[in-house]
């Protein structure tokens, strides 16, 4: 198989486990060219791509505009803040007149969950989700497991345990459809108000005993606390979060194996993961930024190939 | 469909030995060249090159290189089917050295434009020089040329030229394959 089974990346729900094998076996190649003294191709120079951010970031959106760059496609950049969006102007309205100016295709972070699907019926162009809301994030699920094999050697039979705001990440859910798909077991593991009701029936386990979950697992995934989006109270204070579900170098040193501790970032520092572990070998979080632009260019790539 | 040899083991060996003496004669003890095999075909053809000049030749420290041309080519979203990389592995610097790509068929010339633009990504060679085994004549698209070629061949476009190594598919021939 040669090809992406999709015209869009809008959720890792929605594409299969070839298409992740082939997202990663060209991510390698890409990996190859950007340790080259000139880290650019010119594959996609007649492909012109509208990162669309109705939703900071900082991390995601210089990532895909670097693979953008180093693929020689024409970038647009676009941030709602400073937008006609402002203006009370729709979505579909904003990205049809982007489309109008010849664009190919849309990177897209949207507070709204389901933005991106949404946008893949009403316009004519390939879409990739950066990030919509609460739902998914594929992208950095892909760069998560991707930094997993190259780490392990294979993601499939490990175990991974994802720490932290279960409820208001979108990188969990990303990660539990893709870890599954590449035949991980998943656990999650965090206070019970920020564990979604009926989490189970996608095939996790819950604990909410973190040196238990260490204890069992071969990765763990620190996920950020994320205040922005916390409309209430979950626990009673950063510092009791911390104590019971952050990760210092001790508590990693008294486990009986060495684990692999990842984090999507932005990092809390002292809050999900102290500063000793983040900067110990044991994390790899500086690796899953380096393989997200190599990802990237692979998702873009591939995507691109199939615009007629 | 039907397939007429072109060349066969023995003649496939013949030219593989004119061939490595005709790089001895420019290239001499290789202390200043690599080889660069054209990925996917030209791997084949470039390791027996090696192996030759080395074993045969008693030749030392080749450097033999790979380079996958996927991401430069310009029929990019233009032809039928999806275009798969390969591996790139070059891990010597090829600044100042004379370059030898290597490929087992010449056609359009387009895979050695892509190629060209490839080898901008690692340096400035000194120059850049061309080896096929087979060189169809009257199939170019650009004004490409090898300096050291096998095998002339007049074959009109809907006609194929296979090249099967042994490692790959058990036997050295070239088959010469109509529509």
């Amino acid at each position: 198989m040669s090809e992406l089974s999709v015209n869009h990346l809008l959720g890792i729900k929605y594409i299969t486990e070839d298409d992740i094998n082939l997202i990663f076996e060209t991510a390698d190649h890409f990996k190859e060219v950007i340790n080259r003294p000139i880290k650019k191709v010119p594959s996609l120079r007649d492909i012109t791509i509208a990162n669309l951010f109705f939703e900071n970031s900082t991390r995601t959106r210089l990532s895909f505009e670097l693979a953008e760059k180093r693929l020689s496609a024409d970038v647009i950049n676009f941030s709602a803040a400073s937008s006609s969006v402002k203006k009370g102007e729709t979505l579909i309205d904003t990205v049809n007149n982007i489309l109008s100016m010849k664009v190919d295709m849309v990177v897209m972070r949207h507070p709204n969950p389901g933005a991106g699907i949404f946008l893949s019926k009403n316009i004519k162009a390939s879409i990739v989700n950066a990030g919509d809301g609460a739902h998914e994030h594929p992208t950095q699920a892909l760069l998560d497991c991707y930094s997993i094999r190259e780490k392990l050697g294979d993601v499939a039979g490990k175990k991974v345990v994802i720490v932290g705001d279960i409820l208001h990440s979108r990188v969990a859910l990303s990660n539990i459809f893709a870890l599954q798909k590449l035949g991980a077991t998943v656990k999650v593991c965090g206070p019970k108000t920020l564990i979604p009701k009926f989490i189970e029936q996608l095939g996790v386990e819950v604990d909410t005993n973190l040196r238990k979950a260490l204890e069992w697992c071969d990765v763990a995934n620190m996920l950020r606390v994320q205040n922005e989006r916390m409309d209430i109270s979950y626990f009673p204070t950063t510092r009791e979060y911390t104590q019971q579900f952050g990760v210092n170098k001790k508590l990693l040193d008294s486990l009986n194996k060495e684990i692999v501790v990842m984090h999507p970032g932005p990092i809390n520092r002292g809050v999900e993961i102290t500063s000793d572990v983040a900067d110990s070998k044991q994390a790899i979080i500086l690796n899953q930024v380096q393989n997200g632009v190599a990802v990237r260019m692979a998702v873009l790539y591939l995507l691109a190939s199939k615009i007629q | 469909m039907s397939q007429k040899v072109l060349l066969n083991a023995t003649e496939i060996n013949i030219a593989l030995h004119r061939l490595a003496c005709q790089l001895i004669e420019n290239h001499d003890t290789f202390s200043d060249t690599v080889l660069i095999g054209i990925q996917p075909r030209g791997v084949f053809l470039a390791e027996r090159l090696k192996t030759l000049l080395e074993d045969e030749y008693k030749i030392k420290n080749i450097q033999l290189g790979y380079l996958d041309i996927t991401f430069y080519r310009d029929d990019f979203r233009r032809s039928g089917k999806p275009l798969e990389a390969n591996k790139t592995n070059i891990n010597f610097v090829v600044e100042n050295k004379k370059v030898v790509f290597i490929d087992d068929v010449l056609y359009t010339g387009r895979s050695i434009r892509s190629a060209l633009t490839a080898m901008q990504s690692f340096g400035r060679p000194l120059e850049i020089e061309l080896l096929t085994l087979i060189d169809r004549r009257f199939s170019r698209h650009l004004p490409i040329q090898p300096d050291y070629r096998g095998r002339q061949v007049d074959a009109i476009n809907n006609e194929k030229v296979k090249v099967c190594w042994k490692e790959n598919e058990g036997e050295d021939v070239v088959y010469l394959v109509s529509n």
